[in-house]
C-alpha cells in the first residue's frame, strides 16, 4: 500500500468518516486494520496461480475443479470463504479451440476473497464494455492475439456467480515443478487477457 | 431503463489502459474505504444488496472506483440517519 495520496483531499474524508463513525460505535479502526491485514494475507493472485498449476499435473484435480470449483480447493487448502458471502466458482478451461476471458459488465465481480482485488482495468468502463462486443480488439490492446479459427467465449459474472479461467498449460514446460508452472502464470492469464 | 452502470456492448469509453505490476489498493484510502464498507456490512448497518444499488445509483464514470464506492456509502449513511 502506498501513502503518496494520503494528503488529498478524499483521504482527508475518508479518515472523518471514520472517526465520526468509530464515535458513534459503528466502527472499530483497529478491527478494519487487522481486518485489511487478514484480507491482504489471504487473498491473492498467488491462490490462482497455485491452483492452474496444480490442475495442470493432476487430472483428477482439475476435473473436479472444472466441475465444481467450490468443492475442489480444500484440497490445495484454498476456498472461496472470507467475503461477504460464499460464491460460486466456476473455472473455465481454455483449449486448442476455445479462449476463455471474463469480464463483470454490471459492475466488479471477480473472486476477490480468493484472488484479492480485480486491477483497476477490470472495473473500467472500457474493458466492460468493449470486451463483450470486440473481444479480439480489447485482447488486442493487452498485445495478446489469437488465431483467427480460435473461438472467444466471453464469461459475464454476477453476484452469485464468480469465474478464474484456466489457461493452457505452455509448450516446453514438462519438466517444470508445481512450483515452477506456478511462476508462469499471471493475473491477467487468469481473467484471460493473457496466454497464461 | 438501465442503469449508468449497465455497459456491456456500449461505445465511447476508450482504450483499455493498463497499469503494470498494479497494487491491491493505490492508497491507504482506498483500503481503508473497503474495508469501512465490509465492516458496516458485517455488522449490518446496510446490507449488500443495498450497497451494490447505491453504487448504481450514485456512481459517475469520472469518479474513481473507490471513489464511487465512498459517496455510496456516505449516501446510505445519511439516508439511514447515521452522518
Amino acid at each position: 500500500m502506498s501513502d503518496d495520496h494520503d494528503d488529498s483531499p478524499i483521504a482527508a474524508r475518508v479518515r472523518e468518516l471514520e472517526a465520526v463513525l468509530e464515535e458513534k460505535g459503528l466502527l472499530d479502526s483497529a478491527e478494519l486494520d487487522r481486518a485489511l491485514e487478514a484480507f491482504a494475507h489471504k487473498a491473492t493472485p498467488a491462490n490462482g496461480f497455485r491452483i492452474v498449476a496444480r490442475a495442470w499435473v493432476d487430472e483428477e484435480f482439475k476435473a473436479r475443479l472444472l466441475d465444481d470449483a467450490n468443492s475442489a480447493l480444500p484440497a490445495i487448502g484454498l476456498s472461496m470463504g472470507g467475503g461477504l458471502q460464499v460464491q460460486r466458482l466456476r473455472v473455465v478451461e481454455n483449449t486448442e479451440k476455445v479462449h476463455n476471458v471474463i469480464v463483470c459488465t454490471l459492475c466488479s465481480c471477480y473472486p476477490i476473497a480468493l484472488l484479492g482485488p480485480s486491477p483497476t482495468w477490470y472495473k473500467s468502463p472500457a474493458y466492460r464494455s468493449k470486451v463483450v462486443s470486440h473481444p479480439r480488439e480489447v485482447l488486442k490492446q493487452f498485445g495478446f492475439e489469437l488465431p483467427d479459427d480460435t473461438e472467444i467465449q466471453v464469461w459475464d459474472a454476477n453476484a452469485e456467480t464468480r469465474y478464474m479461467v484456466l489457461p493452457r498449460r505452455p509448450e516446453g514446460t514438462e519438466g517444470l515443478s508445481e512450483e515452477e508452472l506456478a511462476s508462469k502464470v499471471t493475473r491477467n492469464g487468469l481473467i484471460g487477457t493473457a496466454a497464461v | 431503463m438501465p442503469r449508468i452502470n449497465d455497459v456491456g456492448g456500449m461505445d465511447g469509453f476508450g482504450p483499455v489502459v493498463e497499469e503494470l505490476d498494479e497494487p491491491a489498493f493505490h492508497a491507504d484510502w482506498e483500503a481503508h474505504v473497503f474495508a469501512m464498507n465490509r465492516a458496516l456490512i458485517g455488522r449490518g448497518v446496510y446490507n449488500l444488496d443495498e450497497f451494490r444499488d447505491a453504487v448504481e445509483r450514485t456512481m459517475s464514470h469520472e469518479s474513481s472506483y473507490y471513489e464511487n464506492w465512498f459517496r455510496a456509502i456516505q449516501t446510505l449513511l445519511e439516508e439511514k440517519g447515521h452522518v
